[in-house]
């Protein structure tokens, strides 16, 4: 009897969940520096960035053909390696950062700075309404899960 | 996860530009301060941001600094105003110098406002960037709890 794959079941929701909170911090590191001399306001190519963790999801999707690869993957999945100092989590992630793009300024300032304030406050408010609307469709594949699960 | 670095990011924005804010009300306070000589004179001061790459500054990290997604803010340091100050006639004061002039500081107050306003905008942003990764982590914590 096949299990249910959880991966599979959430679909590419979870990976642009991961990709919509590396693209707030890109936005967010561009209001901090709204007023630095000569910083260039950048962006998440984000087409780009979510067919790079969809495909890699499904190159990790683990198979499993015996009882004890399952806890053999699971031992290796998410792991933890503390060994520069520096705590890195390799869950299969999406890494972001080759698909971070420059801005084209609408209006350079003298200073060599390119961020425009009102334009990241603007994609920031709609990265948020979209990541609230992926949030909600995990919310809604949950409650199918519990409703099958539960059966009434 | 992503959302945390925001807060380090709006954090150390908040926290430049509340040094230029402090510059400000150092350069208004003392608008109207006079000295005896030009060089003591009180000079406008600026401070000076710049970027930083959290993770180039951890060991073994050879990132390209392009390359590298957080970006916080620093106050690299401050600078003064090197813009000459007025010499007034005021023989009656009593920090004229021999000639009976006194050395006003060279702060203009307009250009203080105005930076005074956009240093409270930038704060502004960045407080409703914090408040809005709070939330979002907050949502993403309640997921799938009914």
């Amino acid at each position: 009897m096949p299990l249910l794959n959880l991966n599979a079941y959430l679909g590419i929701q979870p990976d642009a969940l991961k990709v919509y909170s590396q693209r707030a911090e890109v936005l967010a590191a561009n209001l901090a520096n709204a007023d630095t001399p000569g910083y260039l306001a950048r962006d998440i190519d984000f087409r780009a960035a979510l067919a790079s963790a969809g495909s890699q999801g499904d190159a990790l999707q683990p198979t499993t053909t015996s009882a004890d690869d399952l806890t053999a993957s699971s031992a290796d999945g998410g792991n933890v390696s503390a060994a520069d100092g520096n705590v890195t989590t390799d869950s299969g992630g999406v890494s972001t950062e080759q698909f971070l793009k420059y801005r084209v300024p609408l209006a350079p300032s003298l200073d060599g700075n390119t961020v425009d304030s009102q334009m990241e406050e603007g994609q920031f408010a709609q990265n948020t309404v979209r990541f609230q609307a992926t949030l909600t469709f995990l919310e809604n594949r949950f409650s199918e899960l519990t409703t099958a699960i539960v059966g009434q | 996860m992503a959302l945390f670095d925001v807060f380090n990011i709006a954090g150390s924005g908040m926290s430049a530009e509340s040094v230029r804010l402090n510059t400000v009300a150092s350069n208004l306070a003392n608008a109207d301060s006079v000295s005896s000589s030009p060089a003591t004179a009180y000079k406008a001061r600026y401070p000076v941001f710049q970027a930083i790459q959290s993770s180039l500054m951890s060991p073994g990290a050879g990132a390209d600094p392009t390359q590298t997604a957080d970006a916080a803010v620093q106050v690299r340091g401050i600078v003064e105003s090197t813009a000459a100050g007025t010499a007034t006639y005021q023989p009656g004061n009593p920090l004229a110098d021999a000639n009976g002039y006194v050395y006003s500081s060279n702060v203009n107050v307009v250009e203080q406002m105005a930076d005074m306003i956009s240093a409270s905008r930038s704060y502004q942003n960045d407080a409703q960037v914090l408040e809005t990764s709070k939330s979002l982590m907050l949502d993403t914590l309640k997921l799938a709890q009914g």
